[in-house]
């Protein structure tokens, strides 16, 4: 079980593995996440499932190295068993067929989660923009997948190195100037800073917006509350009442806040892992 | 074989104390606080039960466990029959003789309480128990010939779903157990901490269970891979103990602050992931200068004896009535107490202050009276006008219980729940409005003990058995 069938690197950060689970890939809707330990010392770490297949009995995750645990995730290869592997947990994505255009966003390692959502709405009929980005065309992913998830792509990078120069949530707002009546849902997947700029354009056009939250979180099954979030001034849990919430009433502060937790622990523990496994 | 000693001698002898850790050094470490029995002082102590028939003891006892028969096997030296006396009727001796509220169930019947202390029954079960275990004493494998060919699914593999898993598996039933962490146990793994319940000895005690046949799968949450009502079309019988699990908060301003923990995250992250070997495990945990826990059950007293161990200076339990009322065992709160943990007793959090990093530095909290009696027919605790005041904190855990986790309810069609989110299930039978489906534990009652679900787990599986027998 949790077998790594194929890992591709797509960028000096950025991983993509299929990893076996027939009965999560079988299970599995758009929006809904895993939470993986890598090795038995590791810690449980949620990632938005990027694609599956039932067919064949595997689910694609996409990760960034940020910290010990998704470096030591980025080191392991083909064939080796990840010692936990639990899904799919969360909400599925409200979809539906939306007689105007929807918009999908995906900002950097945000563009792995948009994916099946577009894709599932493109399915349904859905007439879907996707609008995807990066800080620098090497950082771009998963581009042709997304075309073919879209009805029409537009690229953006923060350099310009490729597709438009500028960030997601501009290019957001240029089309929602020519087009917002047009425009029935918009999803926005990617770091909090993005979505929140995404989110403050919607709000302009009065346009509703759903983003995908990543607090930190440990079981994922409701228990701990690890992933609290406020959402119109509640607390919500991201694991199990999300994690997609209207965007509008997200306070993305608290969650960015809430993610700074343990960032001297994290670059302890990296710094540590580094030195022990001789790594730059 | 130890001399059997008169009644009078009995009534002479004083309970056999039972050594433990140097408070000032455990403290410092998460080893077990109490060593245990010797065989000697097991002995010694059996020697005292009076060996009342009807007994007592065993009334008070939700496992039945035959505690009158096993004692006196202690007393013959034959500890092998101790241990298969107790596990005619109890799958999980070693956890049920450290974590149960003895004083309130068969310690607190034993005919011995009226003339000094009751027999330490607890302590007994205990050290049968770790006997048998160190000695490598197994219960008899299962007879083939008993198999009855039906399937029974149980969800959750905490105390409740392991103890019906074992008794079903003895009555020959195939019994399939579904766990949601990527460790079985349930509570004994992420909620109780080593030092008061060593994860290798839950361990142990789930293999002794896999090894009569029962299959567990761990990673498998009901209600996403699979739902309640695919697994009644699967299963003759589905048996739902997935535990309360889901923390409630005191909603207060500031509670989303960082620094503060539900006493669950803060368990499961120390227990469960073993944050207290950071970074040796990766799981990061904060236990600061000053550690407040809020609530005054086990669970807070679990929670603030881990902010101790993992380096607080101060480590204080925050609760808003008197230490009469405190719902913890009086044991756990003398432990906490010989610790070193301070009690605010009598106060209550109104608002968590935090820095301009959005973390926790404070907490303002204002001093209780005790009023009329409410309707739990506790006296009422009401706020002292005016006696506002600042606790300086770097961490907050709150450990005020559980709400109904809904994911394993919503998908199940059929099977009621009340008003709370907790299934609707007979007190005696675990039966739910479901023919399919029974439940017991936390998930039926909130928040409670592990030996009464043991009890419910039990009740579920003759329940069941009955029910399938009949068919």
């Amino acid at each position: 079980m949790a077998r790594i069938l194929k890992k591709e690197q797509w960028s000096d950060t950025i991983f993509s593995m299929l990893i076996e689970a027939k009965d999560v890939a079988k299970a599995s809707k758009a929006g809904q996440f895993i939470i993986l330990i890598p090795k038995e010392h590791g810690e449980r770490v949620p990632l938005t499932i990027a694609d599956s297949s039932k067919d064949e009995g595997w689910v694609q995750i996409v990760f960034q190295v940020v910290g010990k645990s998704t470096l030591e995730l980025s080191r392991m290869n083909e064939g080796d068993e990840l010692y936990s592997f639990v899904g799919p947990l969360g909400m599925p994505s409200e979809v539906e067929k939306f007689s105007g255009k929807v918009i999908m966003i995906g900002g950097g390692i945000g563009i792995a989660p948009i994916h099946p959502i577009a894709k599932t709405l493109k399915d349904l009929g859905n007439h879907v923009v996707s609008i995807i980005g990066a800080r620098t065309a090497d950082l771009l992913i998963m581009e042709d997948k997304m075309k073919e998830a879209s009805t029409e792509l537009i690229v953006a990078t923060d350099d310009g190195s490729k597709g438009k120069k500028g960030f997601v949530n501009m290019v957001l707002e240029e089309l929602l100037a020519t087009e917002a009546d047009n425009v029935d849902r918009i999803w926005a997947i990617g770091p909090p800073i993005m979505m929140k700029a995404c989110t403050e354009s919607a709000k302009k056009f009065n346009k509703p917006i759903i983003v995908s939250l990543n607090p930190i979180m440990v079981d994922g099954t409701g228990m701990c509350g690890a992933c609290r979030v406020t959402v119109g001034g509640k607390t919500k849990f991201a694991c199990v009442d999300g994690p997609e919430f209207d965007g509008a009433l997200v306070d993305f502060d608290e969650l960015m806040a809430r993610q700074r937790q343990y960032k001297e622990q994290e670059q302890k523990a990296l710094e540590l892992y580094k030195a022990k496994e001789g790594l730059a | 074989m130890a001399e059997r000693i008169k009644p009078a001698e009995k009534f002479k002898r004083d309970r056999v104390p039972m050594k433990e850790q140097d408070p000032k050094e455990r403290v410092k470490n998460f080893n077990e606080v109490p060593y245990g029995y010797s065989l000697e002082e097991a002995i010694k102590e059996a020697q005292r039960c009076l060996q009342c028939k009807p007994a007592a003891c065993v009334e008070g006892c939700p496992a039945d466990v035959h505690i009158p028969q096993f004692i006196d096997k202690i007393i013959d030296e034959d500890i092998e029959a101790a241990f298969k006396e107790i596990k005619i009727t109890n799958a999980l001796p070693a956890v049920c003789g450290r974590v149960c509220p003895q004083e309130e169930q068969c310690e607190g019947n034993c005919v011995m309480n009226k003339k000094g202390k009751p027999i330490a029954i607890g302590r007994l079960e205990r050290f049968v128990a770790d006997w048998a275990r160190e000695h490598g004493i197994v219960d008899e494998d299962i007879d083939e010939s008993q198999k009855k060919g039906k399937k029974v699914a149980i969800v959750g593999s905490g105390p409740a779903g392991l103890a019906c898993a074992a008794d079903l598996a003895k009555l020959g039933y195939d019994v399939t157990v579904f766990e949601a962490l990527h460790k079985p146990g349930g509570v004994l793994i992420y909620g109780i901490p080593e030092f008061r319940l060593p994860k290798s000895i839950v361990n142990y005690e789930v293999e002794q269970i896999k090894k009569m046949g029962v299959k567990i799968y761990t990673d498998y949450v009901i209600g996403y891979i699979k739902t309640v009502d695919e697994l009644v079309e699967e299963y003759d019988a589905v048996f739902l103990a997935n535990g309360a699990g889901a923390p409630s908060f005191l909603g207060i301003p500031g509670e989303n602050l960082n620094g503060v923990y539900s006493a669950s995250e803060f368990l499961t992250r120390s227990n469960l992931m073993r944050a207290f070997d950071f970074p040796e495990f990766d799981t990061p945990i904060q236990a600061g200068k000053r550690v407040v826990v809020i609530g005054g059950g086990n669970v807070a007293m679990d929670a603030v004896r881990t902010a101790k161990r993992l380096g607080a200076e101060e480590a204080i339990i925050v609760y808003r009535r008197s230490r009469a009322e405190m719902p913890a065992r009086a044991e756990e709160i003398e432990h906490a107490e010989a610790e070193g943990i301070r009690f605010e007793l009598l106060t209550n959090p109104i608002r968590v202050i935090g820095d301009e990093n959005g973390n926790v530095k404070g907490l303002e909290c204002v001093r209780m009276e005790l009023g009329e009696p409410d309707e739990s027919g506790r006296r009422r605790p009401v706020p002292i006008e005016g006696s506002n005041f600042v606790m300086d904190v770097d961490n907050v855990i709150v450990a005020i219980g559980q709400n109904a986790n809904p994911i394993v309810a919503r998908s199940a069609t059929g099977v009621e729940t009340n008003k709370w989110g907790y299934f609707v299930a007979d007190e005696e039978t675990g039966k739910t409005t479901h023919p399919k489906v029974w439940a017991g534990g936390d998930i039926v009652t909130g928040a409670a003990t592990v030996i009464l679900a043991v009890g419910a787990g039990k009740k579920a599986a003759k329940s069941i058995h009955e029910t399938l027998s009949a068919q």
